[in-house]
């Protein structure tokens, strides 16, 4: 059975100033073990995507439809207790300030043993430390036995994302939500946490759903991505299909605008000209048309009608262009 | 004196006293966040200065705007040493060097229209009547790509990259000779990212502008800077050009910072070999003896400990401070 299935999943945040259509028709499914990349900028609803999963999205007028089935149950149907034993147990998640995601109160060992005990009523306090001491061990912290009893703020940023992952971990999820889990980072040390949720996955066999907006970190340990712009999904598809062939103008831009360390001095950027849309005031049709090179091209389709995901080559794309075009993308003609 | 140089730095240095502030006694630590620091900005082109957090770049770059004053050393502007300026000659002195900051919704008053903001320069330096003030300012706007009629805007009503033009905007406002660019784009979306960095290269050609452009992102400086300075504690530990640094990098800590960058090309991450360092930056306030990075390199020898290493010329322009250089 697919691990975890998204149907037609709709967010919306009433506001004084009007409706903010965070997601739109969002669906994906997630297999056991694989990795999974949602890409997007500020605002392309990626983060209130992954947040749907766990029902994290509170506030005083958050409406949600379609659904989210974890092996075959609807997480938007479940009571609030049975949604509490699905967090942190069947699906977990890694923020991305490890600071305030820690309480500054209680030793790690305490807010590690805390999470494995919500869901092990039974455990004894001599269980509890150990585990702490076995998960800090485990994500690569030296000298756990001192360590178990600092505070947070004892640890550098590195440390306290490591330990947020322990925690995370801790009753082995069967997936990892990690929203940006990086971006607060140094890039030495992003490179360490890296590696470590690659090796951690590899122990446990959970699936990880990556949130982000650096396509560099997507290409390093993902294997499918999702691109996110203005709440939908405008593509869909392997990581080698999505830098070499992708099939959406909007993943072509955010290709061409990323500077690699082979760049040439003063070689010019191709930036997506505009910014993202407001998400109160959505356009028309796409909601990228304002922002795309090729939306004359077709007339006015693409303000009028907007497009759903369908297969283009090996990929999916929620785009008009016909596929010859999508697919040659990269080609050059603009 | 090299004529060729608008901004100097000669062994510039800033402690910060720190430690048990217990009422008049000595504070006993000191944070080292910049040390012995020396470069040279050639006119008209762009010197990067890279590092993780806690390396001392923007305290080096406020050093060189005197937005503080330095320990020690001094900061030469056209040969003219800065350091020792006036508060009179320091206002004179703002024309010349102006500064863009890194968030750019923290740098402008949320009560003041983005006019007003873009203006306020000209205002204090009173270069210009309030009417040509006016005219200058809507000039500036078309200038950073920001439509001139939205003068009486505020600035919740803009968006990031359009608040980091304005940034610059104002920093353009007294035709400064150099710009010190405190992460301008890091707290840009990606597709954002990219137009203000080529804005700043049409500004830097047009009006023959000089950038000390810190940051912490290695492909960013790769693509602007004409010379990369990569700094470790309070140190520059390399400092050449782009080319030399970035393809015969010869300071471990350079090396291992540009192979943790992440590459946007799946085919090639499983090969590349990446150098993780271990550990974490260790604190400036009692920085490893000898040469600091000793304490996460994989090369490090009891050399290393005991004695310091210098900058020291590898090939033309090309600096690097290691007993053993790659």
């Amino acid at each position: 059975m697919t691990l975890l299935s998204v149907r037609d999943l709709n967010v919306t945040f009433g506001t004084p100033e009007g409706d903010v259509r965070a997601v739109q028709g969002v669906s994906f499914d997630i297999e056991p073990g694989e990795t999974v990349a949602i890409v997007g900028e500020s605002g392309s609803g990626k983060s209130v995507t992954a947040n749907s999963l766990l029902r994290l999205n509170f506030g005083a007028d958050v409406r949600i439809s379609g659904e989210i089935l974890l092996e075959g149950r609807d997480v938007l149907t479940m009571t609030e207790d049975e949604v509490r034993s699905v967090r942190g147990s069947d699906m977990a998640m890694i923020f991305q300030d490890p600071l305030t995601a820690l309480n500054p109160f209680y030793t790690v060992g305490r807010q590690i043993g805390e999470a494995y005990a919500i869901h092990h009523p039974g455990a004894t306090k001599k269980e509890l430390r150990e585990i702490a001491l076995n998960s800090l061990e485990k994500v690569g912290i030296p000298e756990p036995l001192k360590r178990v009893d600092q505070y947070p703020h004892e640890f550098s940023g590195g440390m306290r994302q490591r330990i947020v992952i322990a925690m995370a971990l801790v009753n082995n999820p069967k997936i990892l939500i990690a929203d940006e889990p990086t971006t607060a980072l140094d890039v030495t040390v992003q490179a360490q946490i890296l590696e470590l949720i690659a090796e951690m996955q590899a122990q446990h066999g959970s699936a990880v759903i990556l949130i982000t907006h650096d396509l560099g970190v997507v290409a390093e340990i993902t294997e499918r991505v999702m691109v996110m712009y203005a709440g939908r999904v405008v593509e869909s598809a392997s990581v080698e299909n999505t830098f070499a062939v992708p099939t959406h103008p909007y993943t072509r831009g955010l290709l061409k605008s990323v500077k690699s360390l082979d760049t040439a001095r003063h070689e010019r950027l191709e930036p997506i000209p505009g910014t993202p849309p407001s998400l109160i005031k959505l356009p028309s049709g796409c909601p990228f048309h304002p922002r795309c090179a090729f939306a004359d091209s077709l007339g006015g389709r693409c303000s009028s009608e907007a497009p759903e995901l369908r297969i283009v080559g090996s990929s999916r794309s929620a785009c008009h262009l016909p596929d010859e075009r999508l697919l040659g993308l990269m080609g050059g003609a603009s | 004196m090299n004529t060729d140089l608008v901004l100097e730095a000669r062994g510039l240095r800033k402690y910060f006293p720190t430690g048990a502030s217990k009422m008049l006694q000595r504070p006993t630590d000191v944070v080292q966040a910049v040390d012995e620091v020396s470069f040279g900005l050639r006119r008209g082109t762009t010197l990067a200065i890279v590092g993780e957090s806690g390396c001392g770049k923007s305290t080096l770059g406020r050093l060189l705007a005197r937005l503080i004053e330095p320990t020690a050393g001094s900061v030469l502007l056209d040969g003219k040493d800065i350091t020792k300026a006036s508060s009179r000659e320091l206002l004179a002195l703002r024309r010349d060097i102006q500064v863009v900051f890194q968030d750019p919704y923290a740098c402008l008053n949320p009560r003041h229209s983005i006019g007003q903001s873009i203006g306020t320069p000209i205002r204090i330096q009173k270069t210009l009547s309030r009417a040509d003030e006016k005219a200058r300012v809507r000039e500036l706007m078309a200038l950073v790509g920001l439509n001139p009629e939205h003068y009486n805007r505020f600035p919740h009503e803009f968006s990031g990259g359009q608040r980091q033009r304005a940034g610059i905007a104002r920093a353009l406002a007294l035709q400064p000779k150099v710009i010190i660019a405190d992460e301008p784009v890091s707290a840009l979306d990606v597709s954002i990212q990219a137009q203000i960095l080529n804005l700043m290269e049409d500004l830097q050609s047009s009006m023959g502008l000089s950038y000390v452009f810190i940051a912490h992102d290695l492909s960013v400086v790769r693509h602007i800077a004409d010379q990369v300075a990569v700094m470790y504690l309070g140190k520059i530990v390399e400092i050449g050009d782009p080319t030399a640094v970035y393809e015969r990098s010869a300071h471990p800590y350079t090396k291992a910072l540009l192979s943790a960058v992440p590459v946007a090309d799946p085919k090639g991450a499983g090969e590349r070999k990446r150098i993780v360092l271990s550990g974490d930056v260790p604190s400036p306030v009692n920085p490893p003896s000898g040469c600091r990075f000793r304490t996460r390199c994989p090369k490090a020898e009891a050399r290393c400990a005991a004695e310091e290493p210098l900058l020291i010329e590898r090939e033309a322009g090309h600096q690097v401070a290691c007993h053993f250089p790659l």
